[in-house]
């Protein structure tokens, strides 16, 4: 990158440019192992996109390898009809939304609070908070004490544990802490109170990191599962998306194991006849579930680095 | 009576953050309250008391009923050779990154992070889902061998037993490599020029100037990433195997975070057990904290906590 900056970048250097002989074969080499790397991740995306639409005969004998064959879309459009699987779009939508909005708000506000060198008792406070990072009560504990708080079979259950995260807390903490003091300073001499300090200075100035949070905790939220699992056992009508589809792969698979295992010839047609309708339907939610992500990832690509360095910060 | 008005400042700031102090404390502090559960017969719906208090009874029998002490060695087996998979091959990201960084065509280069950098972004559930239509007996690798008459029936590679712990590792590094490797990518950019430029100069190979400028510059990097394996060792988390298990692989595929949950949740369901089980294991991870920051404070000079 450096390189590109400082260089003349009028001059275009021969990729093969100074380099021995057996430089040259390791930077095939090279390319060739990145290639397969990069087609091991894509390619599976691809398949199932192309066997979404392919005919559904041709993609339940997995006949569609490379393009689709006999293109139709049928499959999304009987998706609606699918009892369950429109709510459970909502409630991932509706968690998605409404925990990202939560869980942004509380670490700017939180992140700024725990620069305000007036309050009482600060640091301990956000020692408090940021020490939770590195503890957990484990899974059972953790879902009888929600049980206790009325949070099971309740959708706040997906909103409640997860908004106050302290590595977003840490990271608005550290650019709040890095914005000139002037910036303040000036709005309280005339007189803005820290509420006031807070909605008219600093939210506006701190966007740009809000907005690398706000998309990693959207996809935190749109991809949890385990909160579904552990506490919504008894309201069906407040299964994700995630959950759905993790339904319809475990009752295919126990399918297939039991057209594998059986003997009985009746059993093996009903079975393969319910197992073949679910393939491509199954295909057609995983597109679904899969392509909120992907139309988002070209956007927040640029805030990977600093994504990345939540993880690494220190409290 | 009036305060002085920096004291009442003091307290109005409190207040504002006290709701959300509240909210850390019983999403965070109150189910370590739980932990109570591991010392009663807790069967829920029934409440307990003094009259379910049976002390260290749940923490005897992990050890003195043969079968679950057989089952408690099975499940750290397993744990310890996922993980122990894990921190032998962490040195996987960093090579991919500093041979990616050697890519010179930057447009591949940039493309081939891209697409290894987004099943991070998945969730378990999908991944599973991408390997049961890519792997499953009428999957694109299967058909692909039968097409080209390598193998005569499919290969169950989901619903088997065999490899599981280094089948688990591959998936695992197929979801996180990509994304690993960034860091080592903004380490590697974070390389002070001159020093390569020198060695150009002084006729290193590409070879040599990886060897001993580029490893040795990311090492510390490196260095946190193995001490956080560390400290996670038997925290595999639970997704990951909880949407691949099956019948078939149950037995070597069930690490603690999973075992925990299977015992509470299967059968009559056993929380106390669970419960107790969970305790060592968090007792532990925290002293595993500790010790690995500790190491790296005498190692690096600074901890990571």
């Amino acid at each position: 990158m450096k390189r590109m900056k400082e260089g003349r970048p009028q001059k275009r250097i021969n990729p093969m440019d100074r380099l021995s002989p057996g430089d040259r074969v390791v930077s095939v080499i090279t390319y060739i192992v990145y290639a397969f790397f990069a087609f091991v991740c894509a390619y599976p995306f691809y398949y199932i996109i192309i066997n979404s639409i392919s005919a559904n005969n041709l993609s339940e004998r997995g006949k569609v390898l490379f393009w689709p064959m006999e293109v139709h879309f049928k499959n999304y459009s009987r998706m609606v009809n699918i009892p369950g699987l429109l709510d459970a779009a909502k409630i991932s939508v509706l968690r998605t939304l409404v925990g990202t909005a939560l869980t942004v708000l509380t670490a700017s506000f939180l992140g700024y609070m725990f620069t305000r060198e007036t309050m009482w008792k600060r640091k301990l406070w956000f020692r408090f908070v940021a020490v939770t990072m590195y503890f957990n009560a484990g899974i059972i504990p953790w879902v009888i004490c929600m049980r206790n708080l009325g949070l099971n079979n309740n959708f706040w259950g997906y909103i409640f544990p997860m908004v106050v995260q302290p590595f977003y807390i840490i990271l608005c903490k550290t650019y709040c802490e890095s914005l000139p003091r002037e910036l303040q300073d000036a709005a309280e001499i005339d007189g803005a109170g820290t509420l006031r300090l807070f909605l008219s200075i600093i939210l506006p100035v701190i966007k740009p990191i809000l907005a690398t949070i706000a998309i990693f905790a959207a996809v935190n939220q749109w991809n949890a599962f385990q909160d579904n699992l552990l506490l919504m056992p008894n309201r069906p009508e407040l299964n994700t998306l995630q959950y759905k589809l993790y339904q319809y792969i475990s009752q295919a698979n126990s399918l297939k194991a039991l057209v594998s295992n059986t003997t009985n010839s009746n059993a093996v047609m009903a079975g393969l006849a319910t197992a073949a309708t679910a393939t491509s339907i199954r295909m057609s939610v995983t597109v679904v579930v899969v392509l909120p992500v992907m139309l988002i990832y070209p956007f927040f690509q640029r805030f990977f680095t600093k994504g990345i360095m939540i993880g690494a910060v220190k409290g | 009576m009036r305060m002085n008005p920096k004291k009442a400042q003091a307290i109005r700031e409190f207040l504002y953050i006290l709701p959300f102090l509240i909210l850390v404390a019983l999403m965070s502090y109150y189910p370590l309250y739980g932990w109570v559960y591991a010392f009663h017969d807790y069967m829920p719906p029934k409440p307990i008391s003094s009259e379910t208090y049976v002390g260290l009874k749940w923490f005897q029998f992990i050890v003195s009923n043969p079968v679950r002490a057989a089952d408690v060695w099975r499940v750290l087996v397993n744990t310890f050779a996922m993980s122990g998979i894990s921190l032998a091959f962490s040195w996987f990201p960093m090579i991919f990154a500093v041979f990616l960084n050697e890519i010179r065509c930057k447009p591949y280069q940039k493309f081939v992070q891209t697409v290894t950098t987004l099943p991070n972004f998945i969730s378990w559930v999908l991944v599973y889902s991408v390997a049961f239509n890519v792997l499953s007996s009428t999957g694109a690798v299967n058909s692909v061998l039968t097409s080209l008459g390598l193998i005569d029936k499919p290969i169950a590679f989901l619903n088997s037993k065999e490899h599981i712990w280094f089948k688990m590792w591959l998936w695992l590094t197929w979801k996180n490599a990509g994304w690993a490797a960034i860091m080592y990518l903004a380490a590697i950019s974070a390389i002070d020029e001159q020093m390569i430029e020198a060695a150009k100069v002084d006729g290193a190979t590409r070879m040599q100037i990886i060897l001993r400028i580029t490893i040795p510059c990311i090492l510390p990097t490196y260095f946190v990433i193995v001490m956080l394996n560390i400290a996670n060792f038997l925290s595999n988390g639970m997704e990951q195997y909880y949407v691949f298990q099956n019948n078939f692989n149950r037995k070597t595929i069930e690490v603690l975070d999973l075992y925990v949950y299977n015992i509470a949740t299967s059968g009559r369901g056993n929380y106390p057990l669970s419960t107790a089980i969970s305790m060592l294991k968090s007792v532990v991870s925290v002293a595993l904290l500790f010790i690995t920051n500790t190491v790296s404070r005498l190692v690096r000079g600074e901890g990571f906590v």
